[in-house]
């Protein structure tokens, strides 16, 4: 009996957490639908600047978010079989390449502004076109967006994993708190996947 | 049957007289697609009041073919007036090539209109009856919309865009002209007058109105003060592409693309030249955003056009 | 079962208030604050009339009068109308009506109430240091870069309660799908719950678009991000398809809780099922789908492509249908009825009598000739109010009149409520229907100064406008009144179907004893009619 109130409850939260990733995957869709206006609006400007743009830490990032996906997968795993142990560390690995993709996403940021590309630290007039200015703009807002949520997903994971840890939270009762909170990272981890090609590859 | 709609603002074209009798018609199918909720519910409450005998045997919860039929009847009588409504439409976007060709820039709070001779005013605009008039608009800030109840037409002015609002009217007259988009502190005063004259009347008020000469030429004068013609003149060191017999011919762009030179390609490439590079021209033309006022670009822009015909001096090499 | 605590009894610290997870007090606190916000939108409408009884400007000066018109339309959309029947009588019934004990995420329900107070107090902070001059719709580029009032601190205000939205209509659509009581399937939830659950899916799905459009108008004002500004080579087009994909179906989430609550009120006022119950609830899921497809009917003058709008035109004729089929139903359903005339019918009558008015309104603009005319005159104007004034807020004040017994445990008086529905309905017919005539005849909106010929039919719109504010004032006297000495409501005044009445009025802390189990279709009236009901009219 208990089992089943146990498992609704999972359940009723599980769409709880998918509802609520829905309505991120509207708020960064009205960004999409800003960046393909662009695209269409000045194709040339737009693909240049995107040229410019380091694709080869975006593709590093890319696989950063990737293998932290894999390591909240493990540590789900880990958790429905009540192996504490096993779920701290796929979180923390989790948030450890999650500090990480934000520490290169600042080493690239810094790499831009030297390049006089990041719009807040540069000024309007440095920018080829108007255009550019303007694709940069929607760079830094969109990867801006996405690191204030990376950094929500780190604290969440850190968060859970100290629990987890002091056992506040028993285990395989509590996955369903890993669980969520996995949904969220995976849906950051997509975001970025979405980001990467519409920001960096649309040449 | 009309004479209702007509004491404030009146009917000045044939097409507002199609607008009222769509709208009549309109009107006349809403009343008939509600007359049967406006009678049976007060005629349903007396009748089967609670507490009153009535017959109320074989009540229906619910019967498919019925909740089919009026959701479907009403659904294609609409579509007809779709079909009336939407060809209507269309032809705003359509003006006869032979129209007569008059700017209009909005600007916080007020209109300004160009005529071809050169004629400009203020929140005034005179036309004449019976002749077709295509209105370009442009705006040097916010949005507009400039809105002729008595034509039944309104055309938002945005900035950025040139948008068209054409119409003939009929009835010389004066009439409202409004705007009609919110556009800030006196939006609500942002108003003038149609003056539709009689083609007479209209050459007459033409001739009395001072002119620097037609558009076009007022146009040339900018395009040698304002130093366009450094660079676009005849005698010109500097790689530009000459502008003789440009307007309306395919431009080949630096990106592989090809445009049009319409007027929208022409004001971009003067208020943003980066946008939109010629092929085979080094990307040196600075942007005039801040020099020239829309009303200016549209002088400049009838200048190119009264060259479409002319032959560009040898050397030319922009096509 | 009657020995237990009333929710109201349970608990009368201001901390049991503030700090509750119960969904019928966030009901009460929401309540509270939507009728403050009413009253300050209102408030604003009053300025608004009384300065176009003249065609001159003598009350406010422009920048005064586009102040408060923008005032009335943000505060009346985003904090009165959009939360008003969801968030109140939604919270209410949603889990009483499906048997549950709350809704799936109680403590989110109230951190939703605290996010919306915090977006209210942003407006106030607006009104306080001195409004806001764009207009309810925030059109760039005057919006972005020339208005010179409180643009980035409304935003923050509309952004802020859009979270609050967002997490309401996330926890509706979980609390429907999960706990429902056992027997409850989807077939026989109420169309009440139906409508709370379409919704809630526009809640979800459109409010985070307005979101990142606000946050784009903020980076322009702040940093010069040029987005939506054609002289940096953005568009000002591109904001009116990410407003209006929002703001057409926030007009959906303004009335379709509406729509649900006339349902449930036709219904127990005939004593029948709702004729075609399953064509009403699938209407509502209908027009919450085609609602995300119209949008750019509010654009068919703006400069977007003629296919387009042709486009648009169509789809805005199709959206109309379930509509359609809402209201010939309930006219259905009242065929061969036990009809009472009690207040909330008058409600619902004259409710499905406005939205009929600005429906087939709305029906001729969708018409693109006829809209290039009348688009952004006062028969836009008047075909919204009657949608939106008419329509949701008539409803709202059938809802309130219908649950309020269930919500306070007090009979209110029958003569003054159907007194107040019938001066409501009077006070906005002369109200709004001149304005259907003053638009057509070419009077633009958002003008206080106006031609002469106009001020015959201002003047009777302001005059209904009087009537209309005092018709809405007089509910809440009444009620207030019935609060201390009204009579005690038994469990089912009015004799109706649906498990919130088969629960002591005002229900118990936890709603049910036990949970109740449904063996039936909703609306099952015996056939020959029980006098249960009729004894409680007093």
């Amino acid at each position: 009996m208990a089992d089943v109130a146990e498992a609704r409850r999972r359940d009723t939260t599980l769409m709880g957490m998918y509802l609520f990733l829905a309505s991120e995957i509207m708020l960064f869709g009205g960004l999409f639908a800003v960046a393909l206006a662009l695209r269409l609006l000045h194709p040339q400007d737009v693909v240049a600047a995107s040229r410019r743009l380091h694709y080869g830490v975006g593709a590093a990032n890319t696989v950063v978010l990737l293998t932290s996906s894999l390591a909240v997968a493990l540590a789900v795993a880990a958790a429905e079989m009540g192996k504490a142990k096993g779920t701290v560390a796929g979180l923390l690995a989790a948030a450890g390449l999650g500090v990480g993709f934000l520490a290169l996403k600042a080493v690239e940021y810094g790499m831009e502004i030297r390049e006089r590309l990041l719009p807040a630290f540069t000024p309007a007039d440095a920018f080829e076109s108007p255009a550019a200015h303007l694709f940069l703009d929607l760079y830094l807002i969109a990867t801006a967006l996405h690191a204030v949520h990376v950094t929500v997903g780190v604290g969440l994971l850190a968060g859970l994993a100290w629990r987890v840890r002091r056992s506040g939270l028993p285990l395989p009762r509590g996955a369903t708190g890993v669980e969520v909170v996995g949904l969220y990272w995976h849906l950051v981890d997509v975001i970025w996947v979405f980001l990467y090609p519409v920001l960096y590859l649309v040449r | 049957m009309n004479r209702l709609l007509t004491f404030w603002g009146g009917q000045a074209s044939h097409h507002a007289h199609q607008v009222d009798t769509l709208f009549l018609g309109l009107a006349a199918l809403a009343v008939l697609l509600s007359a049967p909720v406006f009678i049976l519910i007060p005629w349903f409450a007396v009748k089967y009041r609670r507490g009153k005998p009535a017959d109320r045997a074989h009540a229906a919860n619910r019967s498919v073919w019925l909740e089919v039929s009026w959701a479907a009847i009403p659904f294609l009588a609409t579509l007809a007036f779709y079909v009336w409504s939407t060809r209507l439409y269309i032809d705003l976007y359509q003006p006869p090539a032979e129209a007569l060709a008059i700017n209009a820039v909005g600007k916080q709070w007020m209109w300004k209109f160009q005529h071809p001779g050169g004629q400009a005013e203020i929140n005034e605009l005179h036309v004449p009856s019976g002749r077709p008039v295509v209105v370009t608009l442009a705006s040097q800030d916010v949005i507009h919309s400039l809105f002729v109840p008595a034509l039944r037409l309104k055309q938002d002015v945005v900035p950025g865009r040139y948008t068209r609002l054409w119409f003939t009217a009929d009835t010389p007259g004066s009439y409202a002209l409004v705007c009609a988009q919110f556009c800030g502190a006196d939006h609500a005063v942002m108003g003038g007058r149609l003056v539709v004259q009689t083609p007479a009347d209209y050459a007459r008020w033409l001739e009395g109105m001072g002119t620097d000469g037609s558009l076009a030429a007022q146009g040339a004068v900018l395009f040698r003060t304002r130093g366009c013609s450094g660079c676009h003149g005849a005698a010109s060191t500097v790689h530009a592409p000459p502008l003789e017999g440009l307007y309306g011919r395919p431009v080949p762009l630096a990106d592989g693309n090809v445009v049009t030179a319409d007027d929208q390609y022409l004001r971009d490439s003067i208020l943003l030249p980066q946008a939109q590079v010629a092929a085979g021209y080094p990307a040196v033309m600075p942007t005039f955003q801040n020099v020239l006022g829309e009303d200016d670009v549209l002088k400049l822009i009838a200048y190119i056009k009264s060259l479409a015909d002319a032959r560009p001096p040898a050397g030319g090499r922009h096509d | 079962m009657t020995d237990e605590v009333s929710y109201l009894e349970h608990g009368h610290s201001l901390k049991s208030w503030l700090l509750t997870t119960d969904h019928k007090r966030i009901a009460i606190l929401y309540f509270l604050s939507i009728t403050f916000f009413f009253f300050v939108g209102g408030a604003a409408a009053a300025l608004i009339r009384i300065d176009l009884l003249t065609p001159e400007a003598d009350l406010m000066s422009n920048e005064g009068y586009n102040r408060a018109f923008t005032l009335h339309g943000v505060i009346m959309v985003w904090f009165f109308l959009i939360p008003s029947i969801p968030n109140t009588f939604g919270n209410f019934l949603v889990p009483l009506m499906i048997g549950a004990r709350d809704l799936a995420f109680p403590r989110l329900n109230l951190l939703s109430w605290y996010i919306y107070m915090l977006g209210g107090l942003f407006t106030l902070a607006v009104l306080v240091l001195g409004g806001v001059d764009t207009g309810w719709t925030f059109y760039t580029p005057l919006s972005s870069m020339f208005a010179n009032g409180n643009v980035i601190l409304a935003a923050t205000a509309i952004f802020v309660v859009g979270f609050s939205s967002i997490l309401t209509g996330l926890n509706f659509i979980v609390t429907v799908h999960r706990l429902r009581c056992p027997g409850m399937t989807w077939g026989r939830l109420p169309l009440f719950v139906w409508s709370i659950y379409a919704t809630s899916l526009i809640l979800v799905l459109a409010t985070p678009v307005l979101s990142i459009t606000l946050v784009l108008i903020a980076a322009e004002r702040l940093f010069g991000v040029g987005v939506f500004n054609p002289a940096l080579g953005g568009d000002p087009l591109l904001y009116q398809h990410l407003f209006w994909f929002y703001s057409h179906p926030a007009v959906y989430i303004m009335v379709l809780p509406a729509l649900g609550v006339i349902s449930e009120l036709v219904s127990t006022a005939a004593r029948k099922p709702v004729f075609g119950y399953r064509f009403v609830a699938g209407s509502s899921i209908a027009i919450a789908i085609i609602g995300f497809l119209v949008w750019g009917h509010h654009m068919f003058v703006a400069g977007q492509s003629m296919y387009a709008s042709a486009v648009f035109s169509f789809l805005s004729l199709a959206v109309a249908v379930p509509s359609g089929i809402k209201v010939y139903n309930w006219t259905a359903t009242l065929y061969k009825g036990h009809i009472a005339l009690d207040p909330p019918f008058l409600f619902a009558m004259s409710f499905i009598g406005l939205f009929v008015v600005g429906g087939m309104t709305g029906l001729i603009l969708a018409m693109l000739a006829v809209d290039v005319h009348v688009h952004d005159t006062y028969f836009v104007i008047a075909h919204f109010h009657y949608i939106m004034v008419g329509g949701t807020v008539s409803a709202y004040f059938g809802a309130l009149h219908y649950w309020w017994p269930k919500m306070m445990g007090r009979w209110l008086p029958l003569v003054w409520g159907r007194l107040s529905a019938i001066f409501i309905f009077l006070g906005f017919n002369l109200t709004f229907f001149p304005q259907f005539i003053l638009g057509y005849l070419g009077m633009p909106r958002r003008y206080h100064v106006y031609p002469a010929e106009f001020q015959t039919l201002h003047v009777l719109s302001s005059a209904g406008a009087s009537v209309l504010g005092l018709a809405y004032l007089l509910p809440f006297t009444y009620l207030l009144y019935s609060l201390r000495h009204g009579e005690k409501a038994p469990p089912n005044p009015w004799g109706a179907t649906g498990l919130e009445w088969t629960v002591p009025s005002p229900p118990p802390q936890h709603n049910f004893h036990e949970l109740p189990t449904v063996d039936g279709p909703p609306y099952q009236y015996p056939m020959e009619m029980g006098n249960e009901g009729e004894a409680a009219h007093g």
